[in-house]
């Protein structure tokens, strides 16, 4: 096999080895967070959280759970770095993003600790990639403390609900408002932009809602801007998890079912963009 | 000087209209020559195209029914164009499905290629497109600086991996560097390399094969007593490679390419009667 071509100077040395037969289920999912150059890469015996932030306002995580892998080795209790996220979808797609069907490509990912860059074997077809990225000083990755039990409504949507409607969001308006309520409209998007304002209304049973728990009328505005990103993760899943928490924070969690029949999970954090008072409403 | 030839087969059609995109994707300007028996497409190594050189070269035999010339005089029976094979390459667009393509050398206020394109048509009357693309005569005096270029002494001469993986692998390693490091061997191996601050990554390939070389005396080249395992490297522009493995459309049976150590990569793609060769500079 040509990936075990490598130098036989054992694993013991790396404290994070992974490897996956096709290595598009790690490509298509870092797709789905690739609006900032620099990620975080955090790891630890469950799997890799990618996190990637935008702003101080907006925060991407991609889940890859250590069952997609077909070796995950953590040697140290949690393994952190950063590193340029487009150099290494460019590394993880070097034999071309839509490979002939039958033939994949093979992934085996090392990184020694700190200081050392992060190595990628990648085989397709007897040819090898050997790619060495640097890695970065990890920085502090924001907390938006957003727990469940704070949480005022969630909506779980099929994702071709809200795809087109994502897809042609009004890019001149300035905010996306987003209306949750337990009673008439349910489920609302308003964008206020040149040519006037639009709103799209979701009844509570569309067959596309597959969850509804409202308990209070809720009306939050989000920066189109920060949110027009996730639109990448959108068109992969296959559901949507919508939940806003008591202080306005929206959470966005996309289920991603890989070409192996495997879940993933990639979810946007996001700040409403401000307060809005009664009258405007 | 007289020009005129006419395709009819549509295969030959849709090959010789691959050919000539190929070389508006290589090639800005170009010199056309005719004889009796071929059509070359020359690129000379200028500085403003970068030191990029390129010979192709097709038997008119292959593609044209009928094929008559007459050149400058008897004893120099050729021509030389100045051309845009984009203008060719955009004239031929509308003859996908004709019934004849005719070509010819006119003069009109200025000395042009004329392409005479007859379209399918449902009545009596034949549709007829013509395009007028102006060309520059070429004088005599300067033939001589479109000879054929000779197959450079080269260190190591190989067959090219599948072009399709070779392309996408040079297109990601454009997106990271200006430059890459092509090396190979005498074993079959060859590696495309780039570095730079952030990121180095190699594509080894392996099991691709040595060309045989002979030269004109019939011995075997020089490199003969070379070390198989060693490599002969040139660090070359990554722009102009993926020009090369982008713009290609001759999907050829036989890709090689010859490597003079930190001087100069040879490209030669083959496609039964179409030669088509690239010379790429390396960088100091």
């Amino acid at each position: 096999m040509p990936l075990s071509t490598q130098p036989e100077t054992g694993d013991d040395q790396y404290v994070l080895v992974a490897s996956l037969d096709n290595v598009r289920n790690l490509s298509n999912i870092l797709k789905a967070i690739h609006f900032k150059d620099h990620a975080t890469c955090f790891a630890t015996t469950n799997g890799i959280k990618v996190t990637v932030e935008n702003a101080k306002c907006l925060q991407a995580n991609a889940f890859i759970q250590a069952g997609i892998f077909q070796e995950f080795i953590v040697q140290e209790e949690s393994v952190t770095f950063r590193i340029n996220l487009a150099v290494l979808l460019d590394c993880l797609t070097i034999f071309g993003t839509n490979s002939l069907p039958g033939t994949s490509t093979a992934l085996r990912m090392c990184y020694r600790g700190y200081g050392y860059p992060l190595t990628l074997f990648l085989e397709e077809g007897g040819v090898v990639t050997v790619c060495k990225i640097n890695t970065e000083e990890p920085e502090e990755t924001l907390d938006f403390d957003f727990c469940s039990t704070n949480v005022v409504n969630k909506i779980i949507l099929q994702s071709e609900g809200l795809r087109e409607a994502f897809a042609e969001l009004d890019m001149t308006s300035e905010v996306l408002q987003i209306t949750m309520s337990p009673d008439k409209p349910y489920f609302r998007l308003s964008t206020f932009g040149n040519a006037g304002s639009a709103h799209l209304d979701y009844p509570k049973d569309s067959d596309l809602m597959e969850a509804f728990h409202c308990n209070q009328t809720q009306t939050n505005r989000y920066k189109i801007s920060l949110l027009k990103p996730s639109t990448k993760a959108l068109v992969l899943s296959c559901k949507v998890s919508i939940r806003t928490d008591n202080r306005g924070f929206l959470s966005l969690q996309y289920m991603i079912r890989n070409e192996d029949g495997q879940i993933c999970f990639v979810e946007y954090y996001c700040c409403p963009d401000e307060d809005i008072t009664e009258s405007e409403l | 000087m007289r020009f005129r030839a006419k395709i009819v087969d549509v295969a030959c059609l849709n090959h010789f209209t691959r050919v000539i995109n190929t070389i508006a994707k290589l090639a800005k300007t170009c010199t056309l020559r005719l004889t009796v028996d071929k059509l070359y497409f020359i690129l000379t190594d200028k500085v403003a195209n970068g030191g990029v050189s390129m010979w192709c070269e097709l038997n008119q035999g292959n593609f044209f029914d009928e094929f008559q010339m007459e050149g400058v005089a008897a004893e120099h029976n050729e021509i030389y164009l100045e051309l845009t094979p984009e203008n060719l390459s955009r004239a031929l667009k509308t003859a996908q499905n004709a019934k004849t393509v005719k070509i010819k050398l006119t003069n009109k206020h200025c000395p042009c290629v004329t392409v005479a394109v007859e379209l399918p048509s449902l009545s009596s009357s034949s549709r007829i497109v013509t395009h007028d693309i102006p060309v520059g005569v070429i004088p005599r005096r300067l033939w001589n600086d479109f000879r054929e270029p000779s197959v450079p002494d080269f260190d190591v001469s190989i067959y090219l991996p599948v072009l399709k993986t070779m392309k996408s692998v040079v297109e990601r390693m454009k997106n990271l560097s200006n430059c890459i490091v092509l090396e190979a061997n005498l074993n079959g191996e060859m590696n495309l390399k780039i570095e730079t601050d952030l990121v180095s990554v190699t594509t080894h390939f392996k099991g691709l094969g040595n060309p045989p070389w002979v030269s004109e005396d019939g011995s075997q080249n020089s490199t003969q007593d070379r070390d198989p395992e060693s490599m002969a490297e040139a660090r070359i522009d990554i722009r102009k490679l993926l020009q090369l493995l982008a713009g290609q459309q001759v999907n050829p049976t036989k890709a090689l390419c010859n490597i003079v150590s930190k001087r100069i990569v040879h490209f030669i793609l083959l496609h039964e009667e179409v030669s088509l060769q690239y010379f790429i500079p390396a960088l100091a």
